[in-house]
């Protein structure tokens, strides 16, 4: 399989450049397919930091090209700062500990976490855990609900309208009820997860079920007639007729309807956790909104080129996986 | 001598939002074991609604089908069904488009090492022993189709139905197949139901050809006996003045006595 080379059409032709095989045409190849796009990309650069320059606001500038980088390796001193830090935290720790074992062998040692803030790249991780949560918890309902929604007319039918009513629902609208039963229901001590993890994460949930249970069930509606003839003169049991026929027939159509759930859950997730406060890309925006300072808006460029990267990488990977589960490789293209 | 499959009075009625339509009535057939018989009519006028009822895929309205003294009912697998688009599972190569149907015929009957053999001789016979590990989409119409037989055969059934098996095919291609059925057919002692639109496809490989009448309400016009030979040999046949005469009595039934008349 070569997931690489089809997603890097100018690998080839640099490989054969360097070969000295056929220089021209492949010179032109990668003008085309590497060279293209990044004038692309440069064009709007510049025209990006001449609007920015003419852009005010009560905070300054708006950031250009060049301020966002800036913000962009501040954040991540930070991060680098943070973590030396805590590792030097837990170093004093170890110290003390072993001096007062040293003097005192009944003394039982005890860690105590790091509590610095959680800094941007933290809060990255943050969000990819929260989304992926939510999208494979919705994965785990939508594809076995369109399974069994598509095996018969009358289910379709009765789903239907339901669906095509909370498909369109934001959830901006789901958020203040999914945190309001969440409060109620969710009650521990010491809770696993924070609340507000939970209340992103079904957001999330909520949001993107929708795609995978149409895509899934119209997939499985649509097998064709005689595959399930086949089925048929077998008697295959349901279970097997299930595994064994409509399973493989609908993947096309189920990574459809994933690929779409999940761009969906990360543009959710963004607004759930700038609500719920759950410590995420989200809740960075919304602190630096609130932050007001000069380098605010640099930041929040900054996270949004990363929560655009981020979805953009995470479309390319389900694809990957399409390619790698599906036996029908030409649907797994774009 | 008593018949292995018999159609009694076999009549169907298909709802329409104008109310039933009236597919066939009063089909009546008895075919005895190892006999090969071929169904011809126009397009339309009910030869896969009769193998669906045969098959079990579609419920009689009237009357019913009895196969070795048991009606029919349901589906299953003691009458194979060969479909005009080979309906070959795509995720699966030719092996284990087969190996889907023995697992399920012969679970508990065969060995795993016997399953394989029996997969792989049943590919052998329709010689596809050399690209049984292609899949559908890596082979040619011709080898789809052939897969399509192997499987049908691989569960041993009392009846083989076979949908026009050799319709989208190109004439080369289609001879070579009616030879290697011809071959199995002659081996196995199969019993066989055909649907053909070709008329020197049914003089060439039955032993009666079933002329049915135009639909609506489609039933049995005349029945042929082919009385040739076996084994048959086509190009021999083509001159011969027998085979001509069933020929053209297929052809005047078809083109003269049931002339399709243009609708609409
Ligand atoms: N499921 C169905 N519902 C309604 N009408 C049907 C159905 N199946 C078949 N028919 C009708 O029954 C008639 C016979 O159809 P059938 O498919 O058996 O024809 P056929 O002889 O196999 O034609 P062809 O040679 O073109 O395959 C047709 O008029 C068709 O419209
Ligand atoms: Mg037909």
């Amino acid at each position: 399989m070569n997931i690489s080379l089809s997603n890097v059409a100018w690998l080839e032709p640099v490989v054969n450049v360097a070969k000295g095989k056929n220089v021209g045409t492949n010179l032109q190849i990668i003008f085309k397919s590497l060279g293209i796009p990044l004038v692309g990309i440069l064009v709007f650069l510049v025209l990006w930091s001449i609007a920015a320059d003419r852009i005010d606001t009560s905070l300054g500038k708006f950031p250009g090209p060049g301020e966002v980088a800036t913000q962009a390796k501040g954040l991540i001193k930070e991060h680098n700062a943070e973590r030396i830090k805590a590792v030097a935290f837990y170093e004093r720790q170890e110290i003390r500990n072993a001096e007062r074992s040293a003097a005192d062998p009944t003394y039982e040692a005890t860690i105590r976490p790091y509590t610095g803030k959680p800094t941007y790249i933290d809060q990255i991780f943050t969000s990819l855990i929260t989304v992926m949560s939510g999208f494979i918890l919705a994965s785990i309902i939508a594809i076995p609900l369109g399974i069994v929604i598509g095996l018969s007319e009358n289910l379709y039918s009765a789903f239907n309208p339901i669906i095509q009513v909370f498909k369109p629902v934001s959830p901006l609208a789901w958020l203040p009820i999914v945190t309001m039963v969440v409060s109620a229901v969710y009650v521990s001590d010491d809770p696993m997860f924070p609340k507000s993890f939970i209340t992103s994460m079904i957001t999330v949930m909520l949001c993107c079920l929708w795609p995978t249970v149409i895509n899934t069930a119209v997939g499985v509606a649509s097998i064709s007639r005689d595959l399930i003839n086949v089925s048929d003169v077998l008697r295959l049991s349901y279970f097997t007729h299930i595994r064994k026929i409509v399973i493989p027939a609908s993947i096309p159509m189920v990574f459809t309807g994933l690929r779409l759930s999940l761009s969906i859950a990360w543009m959710v997730l963004i607004a759930a956790e700038m609500l719920a406060q759950n410590p995420g890309l989200g809740k960075f925006v919304w602190d630096e909104f609130q932050n007001g300072s000069s380098d605010s808006m640099g930041r929040i460029m900054v996270a949004i080129v990363t929560i655009g990267l981020i979805g953009f990488a995470l479309d390319r990977l389900m694809l990957m996986l399409q390619r790698y589960v599906s036996w029908d490789k030409s649907s797994a293209t774009r | 001598m008593n018949p292995l499959l018999e159609l009694s009075d076999v009549g169907i009625d298909f709802p329409t939002p104008n109310g039933p339509f009236c597919a066939l009535q009063g089909v009546n057939l008895k075919i005895a074991k190892g006999e090969f018989i071929s169904l011809i009519g126009h397009s339309g006028c009910g030869k896969s609604t009769v193998l669906n009822i045969v098959a079990g895929l579609y419920k009689a309205t009237n009357g019913g089908v009895v196969l070795a003294g048991k009606e029919v009912n349901e589906p299953g697998p003691e009458r194979a069904v060969v479909f005009q688009n080979h309906s070959l599972l795509p995720w699966l190569t030719a092996y284990q488009n087969v190996e889907l149907a023995v697992q399920k015929v012969f679970k508990g009957k065969k060995s795993k090492a016997e399953m394989k053999a029996w997969i792989e001789h049943n590919l052998n016979l329709v010689h596809m022993g050399h690209a049984m590990h292609k899949r559908p989409d890596e082979i040619s119409g011709g080898m789809k189709q052939r897969v399509g037989i192997a499987r049908a055969l691989s569960m041993e059934p009392s009846v083989l139905l076979l949908d026009e098996p050799f319709g989208a095919l190109d004439a080369l291609t289609r001879a070579h197949l009616q030879d290697s059925l011809m071959e199995i057919q002659k081996d196995l002692d199969s019993t066989v139901i055909m649907i053909t639109h070709d008329v020197d496809e049914a003089v060439l490989l039955s032993d009666r050809i079933v002329m049915m009448t135009n639909g609506p309400s489609a039933t049995v016009g005349e029945i042929l006996h082919v009385e040739l030979e076996r084994p048959r040999n086509r190009i021999q046949l083509a001159d011969d003045p027998t085979y001509n005469k069933y020929r053209q009595q297929v052809l005047s039934f078809l083109y003269e006595k049931q002339r399709k008349v243009e609708t609409a």
